[in-house]
Parts: structure tokens; sequence; C-alpha cells
């Protein structure tokens, strides 16, 4: 298939390649990081984490009209302000959730699958009634569209870089709380021993609940920044929910390095495989070669060891 | 969720909407049925369908929860708006219409269950309903057994005719030939990628245009590739097309993933005001969700925009506004959808009958000249005969027609030489 093409061609086409095999590995880090914490800490199994990122999608599709709106002069940079917005309102019902729902369940992992299954499925019909069934367009900032020149036949995508640094920051922050701050320090003693970490002092109910905030304010701050890649529509979350647990399944359920080694391993997988067949051959592959190595790594490429 | 007979769409929509009739023109054509004269029931009903001295039931049959319901609220509000518009100019027959909503929840089973309810329970005279092919495989075999009739809105594939479903949309070919035709004439195009969703439409689409394109066009099919439904990431195949050049990129992807798609090839520097795009799954409805900034410059091959210059268009558009919202947008198959209540309450008036049986053999010729796109008329084949128009997209996410076929296009479910 190269034969007709120059070589110029192929480099700067590889180079485009590369990223886009980043790009994807910046995405699925972003949208896995919120379930890794939830699933890998925890043990709850979150079907409603694709809502939580429409939550923020949502968030920031308000952020933009009213930014449109009132603060036209401010338009470029509502996008970061939206994020927030997005972290604050998804972790805030993400509190209310464990609160109501999933504080009830720790002891029946199972049901949470469900319970949270179902609070999917509220939270769509909850979004089709308030926002309507259509989708919605979020309007970006000039300076996100577009792409970098680099020369006449590399460009390189810039919300794709605009992605790729947010999931640096984002993975970094989360490495700093989760091992280094005293809260942090906190949610691994009560992830490794539940009974002995309320023992020496820790309040665990609201360590889970910070926990679960947590996560589900990240994917509230994934949810905004696909605005820029993906659509923004009740069922939305849906595209994203089976990747996510691939991912974060594939990586090892408690392992945050896992996460980031699966996203990794999938997205270059896929990206190369995409390169060279069908979009759809692609993901049967890749699907096939996860499970292939699941079969021979039932825990994942990384698992902590517990004791239970 | 269901039985949702009629209520909330009378008293406050009513009464805009007869403010708002005065500008269709349909009425104009229709005389004004008073109920003394209407025909006694038992000489237009001879089956036992839902029709009394006063009043026609009939069903809509669409998914208003699920993932479709982005898709087919537009043809909910499309066939509400025309049952009032029939019942403010005086019914069918001296009938007012009265309907029946039931919900297919995106779920194919659902829609086959829906569908015997409608016709085994309700007894109703027709159904407008369906969107997705699946759902519209699902119901037929139902309207087949209990000879139900259906008025199915949305463009498809082919392949398929039936003595009890009327289609308002088009069947691939009328949807694609004339718009390959065009733009291989207009931008000279030789070679073409084609990227599409994986199921029955695109690929039979693809098929035919493929045929098209190496057969009569003698051009090149330099790409084909299909992204499960539901596919977030083009970056890779975006690639691709920048490696082949394709003189024309030839799209139909659907649902979330045309969101994705488009904003991604902005976003990897394919300007679609030099790189001639012909997407044939695209329509205001869907260009909502992408963002004008995102797609304008690209072609889209359909029937109907909401931009059309025409006098019916121009009475329906603010009818349409005026019921369902000014922001509410008006895409290729919301406007096929309203045709099926008119098309319906035209055969039945021809036939002098409600007997569906009447109805299919009636349906053959009925022309209905207030269409928004202009004027349709029945085939024997039970499709529409219909034109093939090209836009542009804009910026604020309307059409400029670019392009009509100079004279409506026959329908051809059945295309030999594209199989």
């Amino acid at each position: 298939m190269f034969g007709d093409y120059s070589i110029g061609d192929l480099g700067s086409i590889f180079v485009m390649q590369g990223f886009a095999g980043l790009i994807l590995f910046s995405v699925y880090v972003l949208m896995a990081l919120g379930l890794a914490i939830i699933f890998g800490q925890m043990g709850v199994i979150n079907m409603a984490h694709g809502e939580f990122m429409i939550l923020g999608a949502y968030v920031t599709w308000m952020t933009s009209n009213f930014s449109q709106s009132y603060l036209p002069s401010l338009f470029g940079g509502y996008f970061f302000l939206a994020m927030i917005l997005a972290f604050i309102a998804s972790g805030a019902l993400g509190m209310l959730v464990e609160w109501v729902l999933i504080r009830h369940l720790y002891k029946r992992p199972l049901d949470t699958l469900l319970a949270t299954w179902g609070l999917s499925l509220m939270l769509q019909q909850a979004y089709r009634s308030v926002f309507g069934a259509r989708e919605v367009g979020v309007e970006l900032p000039q300076w996100m569209l577009g792409s970098l020149h680099v020369t006449d036949s590399i460009e390189v995508p810039i919300n794709g870089v605009f992605v790729m640094c947010l999931t640096v920051l984002i993975t970094v922050g989360v490495a700093y709380v989760l091992y280094m701050s005293r809260w942090g320090r906190q949610v691994r003693a009560v992830v490794q021993n539940r009974i002995m970490a309320g023992a020496v002092g820790i309040n665990t109910e609201k360590v889970d609940r910070y926990t679960f905030g947590l996560g589900c304010g990240i994917a509230g701050i994934a949810g905004s920044a696909f605005t820029m890649i993906g659509s923004t529509g009740p069922t939305s979350g849906q595209l994203y929910i089976v990747d996510t647990f691939l991912v974060v399944v594939f990586g090892g359920a408690a392992s945050l390095l896992g996460t980031i080694a699966s996203a990794f391993s999938i997205s270059q997988t896929q990206s190369t495989l995409e390169f060279f067949m069908s979009g759809s051959m692609a993901k049967v592959l890749t699907l096939l070669a996860v499970v292939g190595i699941l079969m021979l790594r039932p825990q994942g490429l990384f698992a902590l060891k517990v004791r239970k | 969720m269901s039985d949702e007979a009629n209520k909330g769409l009378l008293s406050p929509l009513r009464r805009k909407l007869l403010m708002g009739m005065a500008a269709v023109p349909a009425i104009t054509m229709l005389p004004r049925a008073s109920f003394a004269q209407a025909p006694a029931t038992s000489a237009v009903n001879t089956t036992g369908l839902a029709v009394t001295d006063t009043e026609v039931t009939v069903g809509i049959l669409h998914s208003a929860t699920g993932t479709m319901a982005i898709s087919e609220t537009g043809s909910i509000e499309a066939e509400k708006l025309a049952i009032e518009q029939i019942n403010a100019a005086g019914g069918v027959l001296g009938r007012k219409i009265k309907f029946i909503q039931e919900d297919g929840a995106s779920d194919w089973p659902t829609f086959a269950e829906k569908a015997k309810k409608l016709l085994v329970n309700d007894k109703v005279a027709a159904i407008m309903g369906c969107w997705t092919s699946a759902s519209r495989k699902a119901v037929l075999p139902v309207v087949e057994q209990y000879n139900g009739m259906l008025y199915y809105p949305t463009f498809y594939e082919g392949l398929e005719q039936s003595k009890n479903v009327i289609y308002t949309g088009q069947e691939a070919t009328q949807q694609i030939l004339a718009g390959l035709n065009w733009i291989a004439k207009e931008k000279g195009a030789k070679s073409f990628f084609f990227i599409g969703s994986d199921y029955i439409w695109p690929r039979t689409s693809n098929k035919i245009a493929r045929k098209h394109v190496e057969n009569v066009l003698k051009g090149k099919v330099v790409g084909e590739e299909y992204y499960a439904l539901g596919s977030t990431q083009f970056n890779s195949v975006i690639n691709k097309i920048k490696l082949t050049k394709p003189d024309v990129i030839f799209t139909d992807v659907v649902g979330g993933s045309n969101v994705a798609f488009y904003k991604q090839l902005k976003a990897a520097g394919i300007d679609l005001a030099k790189q001639p795009l012909l997407t044939i799954s695209v329509t205001e409805d869907e260009i909502d969700g992408i963002g004008g900034e995102n797609i304008a410059g690209a072609y889209a091959c359909m029937k109907y925009f909401q931009s059309l210059d025409n006098p019916n268009n121009k009475a329906f558009v603010p009818a349409f506004k005026k019921a369902w919202g000014e922001k509410t947008v008006i895409g290729d198959v919301t406007q096929a959808a309203y045709l099926g209540p008119w098309l319906w309450k035209l055969t039945v008036e021809k036939a002098g009958s409600f007997d569906v049986d009447k109805i299919a053999a009636a349906s053959p010729g009925v022309e209905f000249k207030g269409a928004p796109e202009g004027y349709v008329r029945i085939h024997e084949n039970h499709h529409l005969w219909s034109k093939t128009r090209v836009g542009r997209a804009k910026l604020d996410g309307q059409f400029e027609l670019i392009y009509e076929t100079a004279d409506l296009v026959e329908p051809d479910p059945f295309p030999k030489g594209y199989q």
C-alpha cells in the first residue's frame, strides 16, 4: 500500500499517526482515571461513569452559553472555568450519590453494578428532560480550533495537544494526592484494611465519600474536555463506558500505573491497527488481544497485592 | 409512558397553530369539510378500524427515549404538527384525527410489540413511525400480518417494498446518484474516500456509491472504511485520508460518531472549503450537535433543507417553529415525517375509505402539492418521487442550496446493476 507515496509523505504520516496514538492514549487515560480511582480504591463498579462525564459536558455547554451571552470578552478563557465547574458539579453529585446510594452497598459489590446502572438510566432520562433529547453543540473559543502547522504535511490538532496536557496534569495531580498527601495515605490505608484504618482513627466513611467524589469529579473534567472531540447528548456517556472499563480492567483494578500502561497499550495497538485495516476490524483485533491477555493474566497487567 | 393520547398538545399549542394556519398553503386546496357532510362510518370503514362518526385514530410510533430519541424527536414533532394542521383544516373525511403515541424506546423488539398493540388493541387506521432500518424491519412483519399501514420517514438503503408501507424518505439511489454526478462534474472528482458507520445503511449506500463511481463516473474509490456505531476516535482514518488525498470524502457516519468525526477533521487541519466532502447523513438536526463552525463548507445530499425557498416551506418553517420553539431546526427526515399524515389524508380522500387495502391500492399517484420540499407523488412501488438536492453547510448551521435535479427522481428500491 505504500508503493505510490514518497518518503516524505510516509514520514509525515508516521509522525501524525504517532500523534493520533498519543491523543487516543490521553483520551483513554482521562476517561479511565476517575473510574480507576472508584473501582480500584473502593471496589465499586460505577456504571454511571459515562453520565458523570456527560454532566461535565453539559456544564461546559452551559458555561459556554453563559459566557457568550454575558461575558463575551472572556469567551476565550471560559473553558478553564467550565472545567472547574464541571469538576465541582460532577464531584458534588458523586458525593450525594455515595451518601444516598453507594454507602449502603459496600458489602455487596455486585449490587453496586446494578444500582449504578439504574442510576445511569435515571441520569440519562434526567438530561433528556432537562436539556432535550437532541444533542447540543458546545461552541469553542477560536484558539482551540484547528491545528498547529508544523510542516506542509504535518499538522497537530490543537485540541489533541490540549487533552494531552490536561491528562498529564490531572494524572500527576491524582498521583500526588494519592501517594504524597495525608488524605491519600488515608485512602490507601482504607483500601488495604478498612477495619484497622478505622481503628487508628481514620473516618472511613468520609474517606469513601471524598474518594467517590474525586473519581466523579475527574469524570466531569474528562467530559468537559471531550466536548472538543465528541458529542454532547443525553446518551453520549454510553459511547465511552465500554472503552473505559476495558482500560481499567485490563490495567489491573487497583493500580494507577496499570491504568496508564493499559491505556497506552490499547491505544497504540488500536491506532496502529486502524491505520492498516478498517476501523471496526481494528477494534475486533484489539478486543481479541485484550481477551487473550486477560485469560493469561486475569488480574490485569498490574495487580496490587492486598491482604483480604 | 404509553397512551399519551393527544393530551398536552391541545390547548396552548393548538391556539398557536391555529393562529399560524392562515399561512399554510395546503389549506387553500382543501375544501373545508363540515361534519354534516361526512360519509357514514359504515361506508368508509368496513374492517373495524378505530373510526367513529367524528374521529379517526392513528398511531405515532417513535423512540422518545433511548439513544435514538436524538433523531426521532424531530419526526414526532413533525407528525403532531401535520395532524394538528389537518384537523384545523377540517380533518379527514370529516373526521378529526386523534393520535395515540407509543414509545419504541430505541429497542427493536419494543417497536414490534408496540406496533402490534396499536394495530390489534387500538385498531389504528395508520401508523406514522419507525426511524432506523432495524426498527422498520422489526415492525414490517407485524404491519403485514395485521394488515396495517405504516408511513416511514427516513432515507434508507432500499431493497424493500411492501403493500403496507409508504416510504416518505428517499431510498439509496435517489439520495446518492445525483449527488455523486453533481460533484464529479462540478469538482472534476475522480477519486473518492468512503467512510461510514458499520451497519446496513452505510454499507448498502456505499456499495451503490462504489458501483456508480466505478462503472458510471469511471472514477476510483481509494478507501472504504467503517467504524463501529458510537466510535469517537477518527484520527487514524483522517491520516489515511491525508495520505490518499481523495478528490472527495464521501461519508455516511451517524449518531454521536458524526460529531466526533467532524470535530476531529477540523482539528486535523482539513479545510472543508478546499477538500470537498459529500455527506448523506448530516441534516440540520445533526449540525446542532456538530457545531456549524466544524462542518461549514461540507456538501450534503438530501431532498429537503430548512432554507429551501418556496412558498410551502416559507409557511412550514414558521409554523414548525411556532409549535416547537424558535431554536428548533428542521432536517430532511423531519420534513419527510411531516409528509406522512398529509399523504395518508390525501390517500384516504382519494380512496373514499379508511380501509387499508383500499388505501394501499389508491396510494400510487397520490400527489401532495403542499409539501415543504415542493411537490411529491407516490410511485407504484410506494416510494416517493422527489428531487435530489445538494446543499453546502454554513456557519450558522443551515444549508445553502447549491444544486437540485431538474426533475423528480424516480424511486428505485431494487436498482439493477447496483447490487
